[in-house]
Formats: structure tokens, C-alpha cells, sequence
């Protein structure tokens, strides 16, 4: 049996994630969960590493979706609750909606990509080591404090509605506060008083377009968009966000001894 | 944590109270058990709608017969109580260290030009000088019904099933920095002002000053209690525009009113001048109910009741607003919603700071 149905109506999420355990249990060679009726349950995927495996959600799942995941892909069909992503170490969450506040908190691998729009404070200390560079694709807006305390990895705001047309000038305040590793790519103007502290604008080299472009292109596969989209997406302006130093705030408390 | 809940039907239909106990039950989560509580707009349609119904906890002790003497002696001083009752509850449920006691009462004609200020009085009276008795809810046609426990238990022992509204407020209590009992609980209400409320007042120091400066007095003790006060100074006493009041509690960046055309700068700076002891700091998503006589920054006074949902500005809780027909909606989360109205014509996050405002339809 490669493909297990789970009605999730009315269920706690413990029971939930019980019973996706117990399923991977049984089942080892279980390629896909449906996951019915989801209303709310947290924690869905919470430390699962079967790689090819994937979760498919139907409703609205609760907050820390895919917590800790190291691996699997899951796919929701609706907006999610707060901080899909958290800590997730290797994997993809694609929503299909949009997602709360906080999403991609702390991620240190895998990729996140949201159709709509995101919360504050998403990509919230995001970080990165050596080959896990963590990637949060958002197709619409951001709210305020994107990227904040970030400390590596890769933001890409696309800036579009779900026709695919453009959004007008991103709104977002206080972007990148704290940011002292990795970056924010934003399609179209940025202006510098929207920017947090320890934020910089830098120049959007060839090779920042290199790196985000198979993002972009996973993006437009995910979400079936057009070429005519993908090529306008790609032969945009692009804003680059980056910290000003490695350590912005490293004479905060020492002044003197630096 | 905490979790609220809060929706007003425009048109004014009404609504089993078991609607607002299903989606409170659906954020627990948020809430651990030590309170729970629910306000219903519209529940006292009939005989007593013109009355102010005081909703009071008397002690549960040997006492009871004398505080609740004490209690109608305050109330007797300024009018008369037309009917007076327990309030019907389910045994079994929760311990009912409190005996919930409702009271339907008009206030005399003397005091017919400041017949709110009056009842201001005797709810701070009550709260401060009778041992035992907290008055949780004092509006007209409306009520409060809390205590300790989760959603569910408090819904059934209220049997908040049985009432109807047009628009309800709920909340699960995660208390923080204050104990836990029923007083404590959401919502807070004086007059037609209910406040649920997910956070913390971390200037409940400054907010309590400068309320009590006025005459109100903090008894309850939970910092959302001064919530409710402030919204009654500033919109009932003060008459400040709710899109302004709202502006004081949780006031533009100086960087944003730099920014601002001239008239609007200085509106600004005024309103963070005069009520700079109003200002929330701290986390907070609050959700609102308000009496009639709302007045509009665009001039238009709302002879209605109304609800907002109020975000701090940096948005360190979580608000989402939804609609359906005639229905509005806020909550914390999303599958609340859901939980009783699942296709919604819109789902959006409010902006940080940026009151949310229902009207109801004329």
C-alpha cells in the first residue's frame, strides 16, 4: 500500500500525529499520506525523515507545520496557521494558500514555498551551514520584519497575486533587522527607510540571479504558473537585502575593545 | 498564548451562544484550563432590554446573603432593581466558588443626564468597597459569563447554549503574571465595553494611573482590566473618534508621523501628547464589542454596537479577520473560523496597529 487517507475531522493533533507514526510504522514502503479534513491540528510532520515521502493536506493546518522535518514533502491545499517550517532541517512544505506569522522560523535546510502571502517576522533566524542553505519562496507579500535575526539562507519575495500579476511596491517595514548572514531578494524597489537595522541594500550581481533562479523556476513548476510569469519574474529588478557586517552588532556592549 | 474569538452578524441575527463555545473549544491550545469566558451582545432582548443588567460573582461562602445585601444597598442608592436572579448554571461542572447573580436595574430619573457615569460609579464602588462581590458585566442587553476552566466546561456550566446574540466574544485564558480566578478571566467589561484580550500590558503600571486618575478603579487584577476603562474614557467620556482612540492605544511610530501631510502630523503628535498614559505597551491582540454612540473619524457617529480587533504595532500576537454575508470575524487563529463557518468569502490578516472595524449593516 503506497498511499494511506487519513480523516483528520474532529481529531486532536496528537492523535493525528499518532496515527501518521503508526501509518510509517505499518507501512514502510508508504510513499503518500492524504490527510482529510485538517482543521487546526499542529505539529503535522513534526521530526519525520523518510525522504520520499509525501504529505498531502487538505484544510488548515495548525501552527509549527513540518517542525524539525527532515525530509519529506508536504503539500497543503489552504492557508496554514503560524510558523510552518520551524526548525525544519531537510524537506519542502508548498502551500498553496498563504501562511501566518513567523513561517520558516529558524529553518536551517529544506525549502518553503507559499503561494500567497506571510506574516511578521517570517524567516526569523533562518541560518545556514556549509551545504544546508534553507530557502523561503513567498509569491505574494510579506508583513513587516521579514528576515529578522537572520543568519543565513535565502528569502525570495516574487511580489505577485494569484493571477500572477504584479503587486506594486512591497509594503514591508523593518526588513531584515538583526540580519547578519544570508539574504533577502525582493522583486522591485526597496526603499532604504523600510529597511531594520543591520540591513543593507547591496548590488543584485548575475550570480544572485543564478542562485535564486532554480528557486524561482520550483516555484512557478509548483504552482503551474506560465512561462510568459517565469520569464518576467526572472528578467525583473530585483532588490538584494544583506547584512551591513558579518557582526553588526559586535561593539554593541564592547565598544571599546574592538 | 490565550486565544480569542470574536464575531458580530451585520444584519443583526441572532446566534446560539453554543456557536462562539464551538470555536472557543477548537483554540484550548492557547489556553490551559485557568479561564474561560464569553460575552453575549443582544441576549436580553425582551422585558429587560432597556436595563442595565449587572452580572456580579458573589463569594460562595457563609457570607453570600450579606454581601449580596452590601451589593444592593450600593445599587439601591442610585435606582431600582426591576428583577434580580441566579444566574441559571449546570452543577457538576466546574466548583463554583462564585454564585453568579444577575441583576436587571434602571437607574433614577435624577440622574437621567449621567446615567453611564452613574453606573461607572456603582460597578467601581462594588468592585473596590464590597468584599466578595466583583461585578463582572454592567451594559444593556448584554452579558458576561466567565469563570476558571476550559471552553467547554465554562460554556456548559453558563449553558451559553441557551442565550442568543448577534454578536459574541470568547476567550481561553493562559494566565501569565496574575492568578488565575474568575474575576480574572475574559472578558472585561464596563457598560457596553468588552475586551478579550491575548498578551500582556507590560505598561499596566502607567495605564492603571492614569485611569485612576479619573475615577476608575482597578480591582480585578488583570492588566486587561484597564483596557476596558481606557476605551470608556476615551470614546464615552472624552468623545475621541475610535479610529483615533485606537491610534492612542497603540500610537504611530514618530518615524511614520515625521512622515505624515502637516494636519495629520499634528493630530498625530497631539493624540500621543494628550494620551500617553492610554498607550499599550507590550504584545497584545485584542477584540472588542462597543457600545452605541461610537463616533467615526470621518465625522459619522454609529448608533450601533460594533466590534474591532486591535493588534500591537509590531504585531507580536496574532490576528485574523474573516467575513462571510453578514458575518465578521477575528480570532487568533484561522481554523477557529473555520471550525463554525467554513467557506469564507475572505480570510486576511489585519496590519499591526490597524484596528479592524465591524459595523453593523443599516
Amino acid at each position: 500500500m503506497e498511499e494511506v487517507v487519513i480523516d483528520a475531522k474532529d481529531m486532536h493533533y496528537k492523535e493525528l500525529n499518532e496515527k501518521i507514526h503508526e501509518v510509517l510504522r505499518k507501512n514502510p514502503d508508504v510513499k503518500k499520506i492524504i490527510l482529510k479534513n485538517v482543521l487546526g491540528q499542529r505539529f503535522i510532520g513534526t521530526g519525520l525523515q523518510k525522504k520520499d515521502l509525501t504529505i498531502e493536506i487538505y484544510g488548515i493546518p495548525g501552527g509549527d507545520l513540518g517542525m524539525f522535518m527532515n525530509g519529506p514533502t508536504i503539500i497543503v491545499h489552504g492557508n496554514a496557521e503560524f510558523a510552518p517550517g520551524n526548525t525544519m532541517d531537510d524537506g519542502t512544505i508548498v502551500i498553496y494558500g498563504s501562511s501566518g506569522d513567523v513561517t520558516a522560523h529558524s529553518m536551517r535546510g529544506g525549502k518553503v514555498f507559499v503561494r500567497g502571502d506571510v506574516g511578521y517576522r517570517s524567516g526569523i533566524h533562518m541560518k545556514a551551514y556549509k551545504d544546508k542553505i534553507p530557502v523561503l519562496v513567498i509569491g505574494g507579500r510579506a508583513k513587516d520584519f521579514l528576515g529578522e535575526y537572520m543568519a543565513g539562507g535565502i528569502i525570495i519575495v516574487l511580489n505577485i497575486d494569484e493571477k500572477g500579476n504584479d503587486l506594486g511596491k512591497v509594503k514591508g517595514r523593518m526588513i531584515g533587522t538583526g540580519i547578519h548572514g544570508g539574504a533577502i531578494y525582493i522583486r522591485g524597489d526597496v526603499d532604504r527607510d523600510q529597511l531594520g537595522v543591520a540591513a543593507d541594500i547591496k548590488e543584485f550581481t548575475k550570480e544572485d540571479l543564478e542562485k535564486i533562479k532554480p528557486y524561482i523556476e520550483e516555484f512557478c513548476k509548483w504552482f503551474n504558473l506560465s512561462e510568459d510569469v517565469k520569464n518576467r519574474l526572472l528578467n525583473s529588478k530585483w532588490t538584494k537585502i544583506a547584512p551591513i557586517s558579518k557582526r553588526p552588532f559586535g561593539k554593541l556592549y564592547t565598544p571599546d575593545l574592538m | 498564548m490565550c486565544g480569542i474569538i470574536g464575531f458580530m452578524s451585520r444584519k443583526k441575527r441572532m446566534i446560539k451562544g453554543d456557536k462562539v463555545a464551538i470555536a472557543l473549544d477548537s483554540l484550548k491550545e492557547r489556553g490551559n484550563g485557568k479561564g474561560s469566558g464569553y460575552v453575549g451582545y443582544g441576549i436580553y432582548p425582551k422585558k429587560y432590554k432597556d436595563c442595565y443588567a449587572f452580572h456580579v460573582l458573589i463569594d460562595n461562602s457563609p457570607k453570600f446573603e450579606k454581601i449580596k445585601a452590601e451589593v444592593e444597598k450600593v445599587l439601591e442608592q442610585y435606582g431600582t432593581i426591576i428583577k434580580d436572579e441566579e444566574i441559571p448554571t449546570e452543577d457538576g461542572i466546574i466548583e463554583k466558588v462564585h454564585i453568579p447573580w444577575r441583576y436587571f436595574y434602571e437607574v433614577d430619573e435624577k440622574y437621567a443626564d449621567k446615567e453611564e457615569d452613574v453606573v461607572v460609579d456603582i460597578v467601581m464602588e462594588i468592585n473596590d468597597r464590597v468584599d466578595g462581590a466583583f461585578v463582572i458585566s454592567s451594559g444593556k442587553d448584554l452579558g458576561v459569563f466567565k469563570a476558571v476552566g476550559w471552553p467547554n466546561e465554562v460554556a456548559e456550566f453558563f449553558r451559553i447554549d441557551k442565550y442568543e446574540g448577534y454578536m459574541w466574544l470568547g476567550h481561553a485564558r493562559y494566565p501569565t503574571n496574575t492568578k488565575a480566578w474568575w474575576g480574572g478571566a475574559h472578558p472585561f467589561n464596563l457598560l457596553n465595553w468588552s475586551v478579550v484580550h491575548n498578551g500582556e500590558i507590560t505598561s499596566y503600571g502607567t495605564n492603571r494611573r492614569f485611569v485612576e486618575m479619573f475615577g476608575y478603579k482597578c480591582r480585578l487584577l488583570t492588566d486587561t482590566e484597564v483596557v476596558a476603562y481606557i476605551l470608556d474614557l476615551l470614546m464615552r467620556k472624552h468623545r475621541v473618534p475610535v479610529e483615533y482612540a485606537l491610534s492612542a492605544l497603540a500610537p504611530r511610530f514618530w518615524g511614520e508621523i515625521d512622515k505624515m501631510p502637516e494636519e495629520e502630523k499634528e493630530l498625530h503628535t497631539a493624540i500621543r501628547l494628550t494620551y500617553g498614559g492610554a498607550m499599550l505597551n507590550g504584545p497584545f491582540a485584542i477584540a472588542v464589542g462597543t457600545p452605541h454612540g461610537l463616533i467615526f473619524m470621518n465625522g459619522d457617529i454609529e448608533e450601533d454596537t460594533t466590534m474591532f480587533g486591535l493588534t500591537d504595532r509590531i504585531k507580536l500576537r496574532p490576528l485574523i479577520a474573516a467575513e462571510k454575508d453578514d458575518m465578521v470575524f477575528v480570532s487568533s487563529e484561522e481554523s477557529a473560523i473555520r471550525k463554525i463557518c467554513p467557506d469564507l468569502d475572505r480570510v486576511w490578516m489585519p496590519d499591526a496597529g490597524m484596528p479592524v472595524i465591524a459595523r453593523p449593516w443599516k
